[in-house]
């Protein structure tokens, strides 16, 4: 890059529109702080049960699913306007993964059932 | 002849130059994009592991479940290791840009020291819980934890090796459009890792705990 024959403010102004979504340390400290405070309510509601059973796995399900968003657009820069094929292919592979897990759960569910009943 | 041909004229070395450096700059979005497309498939490999440990975590053979097994303060400690460690890593992508040696070497060190400290922590948890008769043989639901949060582990000192050698080439080659390339390529996989993790402590460590009766 260094070596280039063209100033920075023009490399800076090419890179960003090829790679449009660069941190910055507030960027990346706001991404830290959110994924922090989500990560000690998970723990906090487990550690110090104040929920019911249910109530308690759907706060650690949300706020974990909610944290992969947040580390996506914080860390990964991952947004639509970023990378158009970067985020087409991640939807793709959460839609595999949702078939996967969700078909293999609802099928051991019904084995177990219907094996134990 | 010789002459001539190392004395090509100003624009079209310019121009050659111009295209030189736009070839670069493509084959980095292409290089990054098909370093993503690899992270989505990983994304697969490692849905596939946790959905057989899902499957199977019940399945404790008489032996310790989650709920007396695993130790939720020293899981904390874990996951703050990587989260800080993944921070860190977005720190030195920024001095990298700003083409700083010495800070962008500082930042991988600290990274690299982070997540040194994590893989210690889960080996150290991992031999105390072989030590004590919970090895991977002795139940299905062991079988998965330790596949599971092992491959988990062996991405990451991948990820370890993978920081020195980048620093060694950062040491040595400054921030060539090549080595910028393949700092983004680290720091996505580094920042993936952490994405996994907050699927691993979500669902084996804290639904575990809660689920394991």
């Amino acid at each position: 890059m260094s070596s280039q024959p063209h100033s920075p403010a023009e490399d800076h102004a090419s890179t960003s529109q090829t790679h449009a979504a660069h941190g910055t340390y507030g960027s990346y400290l706001v991404g830290f702080g959110l994924s922090a405070l989500l990560t000690a309510i998970a723990f906090a509601v487990v550690m110090m049960p104040m929920f019911s059973r249910p109530t308690t796995i759907v706060v650690v399900t949300v706020v974990g699913l909610v944290q992969i968003c947040v580390q996506n657009f914080f860390f990964m820069h991952l947004t639509h306007r970023s990378e158009r094929w970067n985020f087409v292919s991640f939807f793709f592979t959460v839609l595999i993964i949702a078939i996967l897990v969700g078909g293999s759960l609802w099928i051991m569910y019904h084995l177990n059932r219907n094996m134990m009943m | 002849m010789q002459l001539e041909i190392q004395r090509p004229g100003e624009y079209s070395m310019r121009a050659k130059n111009a295209h030189a450096h736009n070839d670069d700059r493509e084959s980095t979005s292409t290089t990054v994009f098909g370093f993503w497309i690899y992270l989505m498939t990983d994304a697969m490999l490692f849905a596939t592991i946790f959905v057989t440990y899902a499957v199977v975590f019940t399945n404790t053979a008489g032996g310790a479940g989650p709920g007396e097994l695993f130790e939720l303060p020293f899981v904390s400690v874990e996951t703050a290791l990587l989260l800080v460690s993944s921070t860190t890593f977005g720190f030195s992508m920024i001095t990298a840009r700003a083409e700083n040696k010495a800070a962008t070497l500082a930042w991988l060190g600290i990274t690299f020291a982070l997540g040194a400290g994590f893989l210690a922590m889960e080996l150290h948890e991992f031999g105390g819980m072989i030590a004590e008769g919970h090895g991977p043989d002795r139940s299905a639901f062991l079988s998965g934890f330790f596949t599971l949060v092992g491959t988990h582990g062996l991405h990451v000192a991948s990820g370890l090796v993978w920081i020195v050698v980048m620093a060694v080439q950062v040491t040595a080659h400054g921030f060539s459009e090549t080595i910028m390339r393949r700092m983004m390529c680290l720091s996505l996989f580094w920042h993936f890792l952490d994405v996994v993790w907050i699927c691993v402590f979500s669902i084996v460590y804290l639904l575990g705990v809660i689920l394991n009766v």
